[in-house]
């Protein structure tokens, strides 16, 4: 089972099984549905920012799909609390990958940016921030 | 060349015809179960568009010399090898295009555009592939006219009653629906659909992508109007596929795409169309993967349709029994006597990603994911499935090799 070990670390199963941050939010501050049409796996994300207005405070996301999109999601809620929007907005997809922590093919690698992405997508709709490279032409969900 | 009614297909002889086969993947033997997304290539395939251009490249149709002829002579030849394996009336109807998508956009385009209206109705089903849903969608809409599905059982039947309902509210122009579905390998009774359209005045048109490959397609017994089929996924190269369609509506057409070879006289004033199959394939043709269509449909008349029909059968049997030993799998679809060699099935709440990301590193190649079938992911209340499909390489060991796999991916997930 080593090399399936490899693939599926104890951490991303754990993240997969015991999602942080899943859930609706009510009222969010920003919020984003995002696709993978290689899948159809959809997701949306919810953002509530702290008194300042930018800081993010809580993030949480609802949807499907599979662990790698699942468990990158979920590390992405914990990674994000406390950051700016802006600092998210530039958020450099290395550092979740790092994160994750196991080497993905460029179709996984979708899977993995499903979250982040979306999440952008939300800052942007609430806040004007950049959007994602390769998104600007994106039609807003 | 005479074919015996009685022939039995040797899927391992067949298979050694394959070179894509002479390697291990991940370490371990190839098991690949993802013909229904795009099939492998015989070396006969291989050799035949190699030697051609090696020895007879030139374009055709336009060219004096001797290798214009030869190339000229290689695509003919192939047009008329894919009349006789859908036994069209006419050489002159076998329209080549890139595939099946392509086809079926040059019927929306070019006969749905210009007959399309308000209060018109396209109708398809449920079940079909975006390729047949997409275009008739867009078309529609474009000319103000309706786009309507008819909805499937558990099966993938439609019930043709369901047409009755749709011309009571609107004129229905085109019934579009598959011969063989990509994602659950029903294979359709169409005839009540086809009989249905042509008493209301409507063209039925098939998507025959699944079924060429697979089993005899025959336009004249089908009875339909429009017919399309994509190389890659029956033994041959990608970028060739085929339109036929009946004569006089292929006449009484526009053009599709416009440009070189497709005309009769350009002047500033006014172009004329070129002579049927011309009209419709402007610019250089994709000549050498035409002339490896031609030897794929050599290579699957020489192992026999029906030869492969019943091993697909076999095949799904197995399958079927096979994958339902194991804990935790849904199967979608319907009986095996009903399906061509195509199995979607979902393990526990496994994502199918995950499933076929683990089924590769022991070799499996399977395809997860809609299948380019969102409205029937839709109905089934899935994001996606795993889905396993045959041909006539597949041997059972490969099917065994895949539940062997299916059991790993248990333990992973526990």
């Amino acid at each position: 089972m080593n090399e399936f070990d490899q693939m599926y670390r104890e951490v991303i199963l754990d993240h997969y099984k015991n999602p942080r941050g899943h859930g609706v939010m009510e009222h969010a501050d920003a919020e984003a549905e995002g696709q993978n049409p290689l899948c159809g796996d959809e997701v949306s994300i919810y953002v509530a920012f702290g008194e300042d207005g930018e800081t993010i405070d809580e993030v949480k996301f609802s949807g499907r799909g599979c662990a790698i999109s699942q468990a990158a999601t979920s590390m992405l809620t914990e990674m994000v609390q406390g950051r700016t929007a802006t600092e998210v907005a530039t958020l450099d997809k290395d550092e979740l990958l790092a994160e994750i922590g196991i080497p993905l093919t460029p179709v996984r690698l979708k899977c993995a940016m499903l979250g982040l992405t979306t999440l952008k997508i939300a800052l942007h709709k609430a806040k004007g921030t950049p959007l994602p490279d390769g998104l600007d032409d994106l039609e807003l969900l | 060349m005479a074919v015996t009614a009685r022939q039995k297909l040797d899927a391992r002889a067949l298979r050694a015809d394959f070179p894509i086969f002479e390697q291990l993947i991940h370490g371990k033997p190839l098991a690949y179960l993802d013909s229904a997304n795009s099939s492998q290539k015989p070396r006969q395939v291989l050799d035949t568009m190699t030697t051609f251009y090696e020895t007879s490249y030139a374009n055709v149709h336009r060219a004096v010399h001797v290798l214009g002829e030869r190339a000229t002579a290689g695509l003919e030849g192939a047009r008329e090898k894919v009349r006789a394996l859908l036994n069209a009336p006419d050489v002159r109807e076998i329209i080549f295009v890139r595939n099946a998508t392509e086809a079926l956009n040059l019927v929306a385009y070019s006969w749905g555009g210009n007959n399309l209206g308000p209060g018109d109705a396209v109708v398809v089903t449920e079940l079909e592939h975006h390729s047949n849903f997409v275009p008739w969608q867009y078309i529609a809409k474009r000319n103000g006219a309706e786009f309507r599905m008819l909805p499937i059982d558990e099966n993938g039947d439609v019930d043709p009653a369901g047409l009755d309902e749709i011309a009571r509210e609107c004129n229905v122009k085109v019934v579009a629906t598959n011969l063989v579905s990509n994602s659950l390998g029903t294979i359709a009774d169409i005839a009540p659909l086809v009989r249905w359209a042509h008493e209301h005045g409507a063209i039925y048109v098939c998507d025959a992508a699944q079924a060429a490959p697979h089993m005899r397609v025959d336009v004249q017994a089908l009875d339909c109007d429009f017919l399309a089929i994509s190389g890659h996924k029956m033994c041959g190269p990608s970028g060739i596929g085929a339109l036929w369609g009946r004569g006089d509506l292929l006449r009484s057409m526009e053009p599709f795409l416009l440009g070189g070879h497709m005309i009769s006289s350009v002047r500033f004033e006014k172009t004329t169309w070129g002579e049927l199959p011309h009209k419709f394939e402007a610019g250089t043709s994709p000549i050498a993967e035409a002339v490896g269509l031609g030897a794929a449909v050599d290579y699957l008349e020489a192992a026999g349709l029906d030869a492969i029909e019943a091993y697909e059968h076999e095949l799904a049997a197995y399958a079927l029994g096979r994958l339902s030993e194991v804990p935790g799998i849904t199967l979608y679809g319907p009986p095996a006597e009903r399906r061509a060699g195509v199995v979607s099935f979902n393990l526990d709440d496994v994502h199918p990603h995950d499933v076929a990301q683990i089924l590769d590193r022991q070799g499996v190649a399977i395809r997860a994911g809609h299948h380019c079938c969102q409205p029937l992911m839709h109905k089934l209340g899935v994001a996606a499935t795993n889905r396993a499909s045959f041909y006539l390489y597949t041997l059972p060991e490969e099917i065994d090799q895949l539940v062997d796999g299916l059991y790993t991916v248990r333990k992973v997930f526990a």
